[in-house]
């Protein structure tokens, strides 16, 4: 019961499938690792994971802690514990990030329940110092005018209030600089616990330095090519893709 | 969602409606004897009366704007609407005084709990008449009017009658005709020279009544150096055939006063609402108009301010939202008539489902002027495939030494981010709510802080079903 398992999962867009039939587990208290080449399909599984309504799922299963999750709703699933940093974060215009959080943070409290405030900030300006996100960052707009960079921060932000069972990381470290690399993996790192599962997609070996993995997957053409341990993703670096066609061929 | 708890009045779209006896009746239909008949309920001298009987001949003469504005205005049966209906007591002012059937509406609405918050003075209105009034003593003390338009008529003529008319003459257009023969209710407020209102004055008023269109008519002037803010707030029954609802306001602002007057208004699907609200801005003054407009099926309002005197400045905050049914056709007009005078107009616009918003715009700068300056921001925000905005922006501006800033955007609301909303764990309607309350947030932080929360309760509640 304490796994996010995808089994034989196919999903379509515009009548194109992208998702062949990937199988993946991830068990609660691990980190796994995707790597694949662009247009593999990882961003897809992401969405299709999340409820997105564009895509469409011809068949399979995504079971987290044994209910499927595929055909609800994204925000049923992400109440359910799902939680997806996406590769290209939205702007919310308007919409202060303490507000937003804040928004979802009450979303999961029954009817008559109103969140505490002052606990609230607390929690948040607790967060946002350990990531080294100014405070002033709370009264501005979700993602409006953010850099690159200060939006993948301001995910793992939101990820860490709503403090969710299974979390997806897309590419969270394209676009980081350096310091901000390290501060998003100890801000990842510090979430790792036995109750929760992560799935990080990367395309860079060095991220996983930092958030090392129990597992690493490669993603090919819609599906699990291949899953190995951390060592893998430095026999992915140095070898390239193209290995892993000559392997899949072999 | 933020939980806008802090207020406690009741606006659930007004569809609720209580039993009530009038002791007048105007009848149905529009006539010389039915101006005569209110004349005489009210008591009225004859130069108000002559006033009422020309300003209809006026009406009927005027054509229906559908020249310019949409055909939906012929579907306003003059003929099946009653002009006056009241039930007859004077204004009261403490609250035992009013009677159990009004106090029920009241209560629904939330009356007392707000004049305990902040209310300096209520002059509420029951259909036709005031029927309860309350001001607090301070205000007496200073010399403030804040009375019923036909009290301040009959105790107030010398201030009364000097400015009644002056901003909108019954003439400006058919609809300030009608309701230049026909008024009643409303309120008359006159502010000393050098009184500083530090709470704002409100008035609540509802339409009670099937086929009863409210014409009221207020009169606010703030002496030199006064300064107040108006609250106005409304909410209408449901009812099954269309009600009309075409308020005049003026607004008078002597040297150096500043006006504030805040409308958040939620009628009720079936409302024609035709209203016509202008200031006069003398030297050194300030006008503000902040006006939201929800529901109605059909709404023309285009709050002006003539700019008079050197240095006058006019404003006009607007928020206005459209959903299925309804047609909200807003804007504003600027007139500059002096040297140094500078005018700001923002309008928010949200379409809903097949709901239309249009924005007109006038702003006028006569070539021989000099310094005078405008910005104009528009912005629409469309929610669904079918929803419509259109813009008709006219700025007519001559002369060198005079700026217009005009910028005007369209947005759809965009799936994309609403997913990533709901990836947060909001409901669709949630995200949608909080995506237009985004859309709103940087004009509601202008107004007061009790309006803004009533305003975006109202977002929300317009937004719930619009989704899915
Ligand atoms: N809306 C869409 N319409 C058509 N094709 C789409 C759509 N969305 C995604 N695709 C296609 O699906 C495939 C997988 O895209 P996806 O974004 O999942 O790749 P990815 O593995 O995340 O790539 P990257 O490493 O570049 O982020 C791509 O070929 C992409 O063009
Ligand atoms: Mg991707």
């Amino acid at each position: 019961m304490n796994y996010l398992e995808i089994k034989d999962l196919r999903a379509q867009i515009e009548d194109k499938e992208i998702l062949q039939g990937l199988n993946l587990t991830i068990p609660k208290g691990e980190v796994h690792a995707i790597m694949g080449p662009n247009g593999s399909g990882k961003s897809t599984l992401s969405k299709v994971l999340a409820g997105h309504e564009d895509y469409e799922v011809s068949s399979g299963s995504a079971l987290l802690d044994g209910k499927e999750i595929l055909g609800m709703e994204p925000d049923a699933i992400s109440r359910l514990g799902l939680f997806l940093a996406f590769q290209y974060p939205l702007e919310v215009p308007g919409v202060s990030i303490a507000n937003f959080i804040r928004a979802a943070l009450q979303g999961r409290l029954a009817e008559n329940e109103t969140l505490d405030a002052v606990g609230y900030y607390k929690d948040l300006y607790a967060r946002m110092d350990e990531l080294g996100i100014d405070r002033k960052f709370t009264s501005r707009s979700v993602n409006e005018g953010f850099s690159g960079g200060e939006k993948k921060r301001c995910e793992i932000l939101q990820m860490a209030m709503l403090k969710p069972k299974y979390c997806i990381l897309d590419e969270t470290d394209s676009g980081l600089d350096i310091d901000a690399l390290k501060i998003v993996a100890k801000g990842v790192n510090q979430m790792r616990n036995p109750d929760r599962g992560i799935l990080v997609i990367t395309h860079y070996q060095r991220l996983l330095e930092y958030i090392v993995p129990d597992k690493v997957h490669v993603m090919w053409e819609g599906g699990i090519a291949l899953t190995g341990d951390k060592e893998l993703a430095l026999e992915l670096e140095a070898k390239g893709y193209d290995w892993v066609r000559e392997e899949l061929v072999a | 969602m933020i939980q806008p708890t802090k207020i406690d009045v009741d606006r659930d779209k007004g569809n609720f409606r209580y039993e009530t006896d009038y002791q007048y009746d105007a009848g149905v239909g529009l006539r010389e004897e039915v101006v005569q008949y209110i004349s005489e309920v009210k008591g009225e001298d004859e130069w108000i009366r002559d006033y009422r009987l020309k300003a209809l001949d006026t009406f009927f003469r005027k054509p229906m704007p559908t020249h310019w504005a949409t055909k939906d205005l012929e579907n306003i049966h003059f003929d099946k609407i009653r002009y006056y209906l009241a039930k007859g007591q004077q204004p009261s002012r403490t609250w035992e005084d009013v009677p159990d059937d009004v106090k029920q509406t009241f209560e629904r609405l939330g009356i007392p709990e707000q004049e305990r918050k902040f209310l300096a003075g209520v002059e509420a209105q029951f259909d036709s008449e005031a029927a309860y009034s309350r001001m607090k003593v301070e205000l007496e003390k200073e010399g403030v009017i804040f009375v019923g338009s036909s009290d301040g008529l009959k105790d107030h003529p010398e201030i009364f009658r000097k400015w009644f008319g002056k901003v909108i003459p019954a003439s400006d257009n058919k609809f300030s005709a009608l309701n230049a023969a026909v008024f009643s209710g409303g309120s008359f407020i006159y502010v000393p020279p050098g009184v500083k209102l530090a709470q704002p004055l409100q008035a609540y008023f509802r339409i009670n009544a099937e086929n009863f269109g409210q014409f009221e008519r207020t009169l606010i002037i703030a002496d030199e150096g006064a300064e107040l803010t108006y609250m106005e707030g409304c909410t209408a029954p449901k009812f099954e055939t269309a009600t009309l609802h075409s308020a005049v306001v003026e607004l008078v602002a002597m040297p150096g006063a500043k006006i504030q007057y805040i409308t958040v208004q939620n009628w009720s699907n079936n409302v024609f609402n035709l209203v016509t609200k202008r200031a006069m801005a003398h030297e050194e003054s300030e006008v503000r108009w902040i006006d939201c407009n929800i529901g109605s099926r059909l709404t023309m309002k285009y709050p002006g301010v003539i700019l008079k005197g050197r240095k006058a400045r006019g404003e006009v905050l607007s928020i206005a939202l459209a959903n299925d049914g309804q047609h909200q056709d807003t804007g504003a007009k600027m007139v500059h008539a002096a040297d140094e005078t500078t005018s700001n107009i923002i309008a928010k616009s949200i379409s809903i489902g097949k709901g239309r918003s249009s924005y007109r715009g006038l702003v006028q700068i006569p070539g021989h002027l000099r310094n005078c300056r405008n910005n104009t921001e528009c912005d629409a925000l469309l929610i669904n495939a079918n929803s419509r905005t259109d813009t008709y922006p006219a700025i007519t501006v001559r002369g060198n030494g005079n700026a217009v800033q005009h910028e005007a955007s369209v947005s759809k609301l965009n799936a994309e981010q609403i997913f990533y909303m709901r990836q947060r764990g909001l409901t669709e309607s949630d995200a949608v709510s909080l995506s237009v309350n985004g859309f709103v947030n940087d004009l509601i932080r202008e107004f007061p802080m009790e309006y803004s929360v009533e305003l975006k309760r109202l977002i929300d509640m317009e937004m719930e079903g619009s989704v899915g």
